[in-house]
């Protein structure tokens, strides 16, 4: 790892930060208004974005087995789908 | 020869010991289940999830999220440093990041205090049965994680830090961020859905 990733994981950091701003936000109403079910759904979506990059950057999938990395990104593509699909028929 | 020179395959790195992800993935696998079943039952009666979640205090649910991510930078920083054979800098940031471990346990003990002042447990509905039993599980992990970031500290002070020991930093490392990403998770389904 070089001095060049230690910024990015910086900068992953903030955008991690930034991003749960942004999920707190859409649970308060911001953006769907009364819509909160579009809400749900984008924070969830919001969420595995940063399990993803939690995943790559920090855990360090991006430069890992490829057979490891599509293990992991697996799991939250279909962890999403799943909660997704159960709270959509919940409604 | 520098690393932009070198083929792909010569990029690839496992971080830390297989057996280590091995038991990252069956653990991530048995929560993913205990999340579908959460918003399964959710679905069943909204009112009563929707009702009790109200009663949560989000504010210490976003303030251990904001430990937790910055817990997971430590780590990261802290493997980047060890890697630059900068034990003494690697420690400290596995000092920083078994402090936000300490504040979460804080904070999680205020807010389950606050619950059981209030007359709530466990056994007050599904939602609270859920809540505590998921926040109790990723709540061990934590204090299992702050044994190995204490281990992780020792190791970076005070072992050579050669090929062996930066795997072995490796392995606590990426045990630390799958408890980042599982409250990222728990985050999101107790507090935030609506």
């Amino acid at each position: 790892m070089d001095a060049m990733s230690v910024s990015r994981i910086t900068w992953v950091w903030f955008a991690l930060i930034l991003a749960t701003g942004l999920s707190w936000q859409f649970g308060h109403g911001f953006g769907f208004g009364e819509k909160f079910h579009y809400a749900t759904v984008a924070i969830l979506i919001i969420t595995f974005i940063k399990v993803r990059f939690v995943f790559l950057d920090f855990m360090e999938l991006r430069t890992a087995p490829l057979s490891l990395r599509l293990a992991f990104e697996a799991w939250a593509v279909l962890v999403c789908g799943t909660l997704i699909f159960l709270y959509w028929s919940g409604i | 020869m520098s690393s932009v020179e070198l083929p792909q395959a010569a990029r690839i790195h496992l971080p830390g010991e297989t057996g280590v992800w091995v038991f990252i993935l069956g653990d991530m696998l048995m929560f993913a289940l205990l999340f579908a079943v959460f918003i399964y039952y959710r679905s069943q009666d909204v009112g009563l999830f929707a009702g009790s979640q109200l009663t949560l205090n989000q504010t210490f649910g976003a303030f251990n999220t904001l430990l937790l991510l910055s817990s997971s930078w430590f780590v990261a920083l802290g493997i980047n440093a060890a890697r630059k054979s900068l034990g003494k800098i690697s420690a400290r940031y596995f000092a920083a990041t078994f402090c936000c471990a300490l504040a979460f346990v804080v904070v999680k003990v205020f807010e389950y205090g606050e619950k059981f002042n209030a007359g709530i447990a466990i056994t007050t509905n599904d939602f609270y049965m859920y809540y505590f039993m998921l926040t109790g599980i990723h709540l061990i992990h934590v204090v299992i994680g702050m044994g190995v970031l204490t281990f992780l500290w020792h190791t970076a002070r005070s072992a050579e830090l050669n090929e062996k020991n930066i795997n072995v930093l490796e392995s606590g490392a990426s045990f630390w961020h799958m408890v980042d990403i599982l409250w990222i998770v728990l985050f999101a389904l107790f507090y935030l859905l609506r």
